[in-house]
């Protein structure tokens, strides 16, 4: 086989050739990068330019995916379209209704903000995106999402679905972006119960479906069943997306700290539209206006 | 020096391509937990057969490209894969003479030492993965060495 491509001249067990030097070199480089990267510092160029031609194999990966989408879609039944667009309209005409109930709570939240001297706006500017069909880690929550720098996507948007929040873009590359999911082991997510506005951080498992909030005391006003919005606290998520809904709570008697499993609202292992999101800038003080305070007082003993 | 050094270079670059595209092709969950690290097998072979042609440079140059996709800080898989790329090189006249499941004990030590360097890396980083599973590839690597090294052969002996 190869073996026979060995130059005579060599003896058989020879080193090989490999120098210390060059293996040294290559060490060291790597250090060197790896240091200067550390944190996003130094390597922000390097990283766009990488990202370029990361989205070109990534499109390369990807395109079966799309094309047997638009395949199916150009051979989709009529039946089943028919079926699709009855859904829709029925969807469509409940949304309008809860849409004009939304203008006028927008006009009132508005007036009473006026009130309270805060002229934020809530409404955010927002684009749609995609997630590509690529696998980065199976360790971590990170997607690639098809949107970039091109499109005017900046670092710690907000990613939404139709059901609640997906997660944040951690890097900006030129036509497409990453983004970390709120179940990834090292994503918190400040929200607060809608129920009573008690605030915590829910913090990813790096388990698909569980999302846990291990800052709250074991007397805490909290059941199944909660629905858990973000706060808007951090900057980063706009206030009042659904999170997760409280799936499992563990009152151990001798802990000060209760263990919570909640269950996130978004379908993140199936989506794959996406709104990208900036937060407007809510200031803290308005954030009191929930009545967030009653958490702290009948939680005394 | 020999012939080696005058052999086609595109059988590389395109095994290469492919080893990249085969890491980030969606895989159901347990199927993605045993996904072998394909890239560094096609590194291990041409280091290994053609040990000559700067593949300390191609092995570091592959593990950025690796880096820049899994999104982990710039030069972790390229110090992994410099290693690797180093024990090829430096053992490749005796792997070369192993019989198949010889060579796949040998390739299971470097894909052990190559994910030991992540490990290292991603601790000192602050991004530590932990889990028993995330070792299966050095497993699975080692498993599927006889064919992707029979596949490359016959790419190698060809061209």
């Amino acid at each position: 086989m190869a073996a026979f491509q060995t130059p005579i001249n060599r003896p058989i067990l020879s080193r090989g050739p490999i120098s210390l030097g060059g293996f040294l070199f290559f060490v060291g480089l790597s250090i060197v990068v790896m240091w200067l990267d550390q944190g996003g510092r130094y390597l922000t160029p390097v990283r766009r330019g990488l990202s370029i031609a990361e989205y070109g194999v990534e499109l390369t990966v990807a395109s079966p995916f799309y094309a047997w989408r638009s395949l199916s879609e150009y051979f989709a039944t009529r039946g089943r379209l028919l079926r699709e667009n009855e859904e829709l309209h029925a969807h469509q005409r409940q949304t309008d209704l809860m849409l004009q109930r939304f203008d006028a709570l927008e006009q009132e939240n508005q007036r009473l903000r006026l009130l309270r001297t805060n002229t934020e706006r809530i409404t955010q500017k927002f684009l749609v995106g995609e997630i590509m069909s690529v696998d980065l880690d199976p360790y971590r929550h990170r997607v690639r999402i098809n949107k970039g720098s091109s499109d005017g996507v900046e670092k710690d948007w907000a990613i939404l679905d139709a059901a609640g929040v997906v997660g944040q873009i951690t890097r900006v590359g030129v036509f497409s972006s990453e983004a970390i999911l709120i179940t990834d082991a090292e994503h918190a997510i400040p929200v607060q119960v809608n129920r009573n506005g008690l605030r915590t951080i829910a913090v990813g498992t790096g388990n698909i479906g569980q999302l846990s909030l291990p800052y709250l005391a074991s007397n805490s006003d909290i059941h199944e069943g909660d629905l858990l919005v973000t706060s808007g606290l951090g900057g980063v998520f706009p206030a009042g997306y659904p999170v997760a809904t409280v799936s499992k709570i563990d009152r151990a008697v001798a802990q000060t700290l209760v263990s919570i499993i909640a269950t996130p609202a978004a379908a993140l292992d199936r989506d794959r539209e996406v709104l990208l999101m900036v937060a407007s800038n809510i200031p803290l003080e308005s954030l009191d206006a929930a009545p967030a305070t009653p958490a702290a007082g009948p939680s005394r003993p | 020096m020999s012939r080696i050094d005058h052999v086609a270079r595109w059988p590389l670059f395109a095994s290469s391509f492919v080893a990249l595209v085969l890491g980030l092709v969606p895989l159901p969950g347990w199927l993605d937990l045993l996904r072998p690290d394909f890239l560094a097998l096609v590194v291990f072979y041409w280091a290994m057969h053609q040990p000559r042609a700067g593949r300390l440079w191609f092995a570091w140059t592959a593990g950025l490209a690796l880096d820049a996709f899994r999104g982990v800080v710039l030069g972790e898989f390229a110090l992994a894969m410099t290693i690797l790329g180093a024990i090829a090189i430096y053992l490749h006249l005796r792997i070369r003479a192993y019989p198949i499941w010889h060579q796949a004990a040998v390739v299971f030590g470097a894909l052990f030492l190559y994910h030991f360097t992540i490990w290292i890396v991603e601790g000192w980083s602050g991004h530590p993965v932990t889990g028993p599973a995330s070792w299966l590839p050095v497993i699975t690597g080692a498993l599927v060495w006889p064919f992707v090294s029979g596949i490359l052969d016959k790419l190698h002996h060809r061209f």
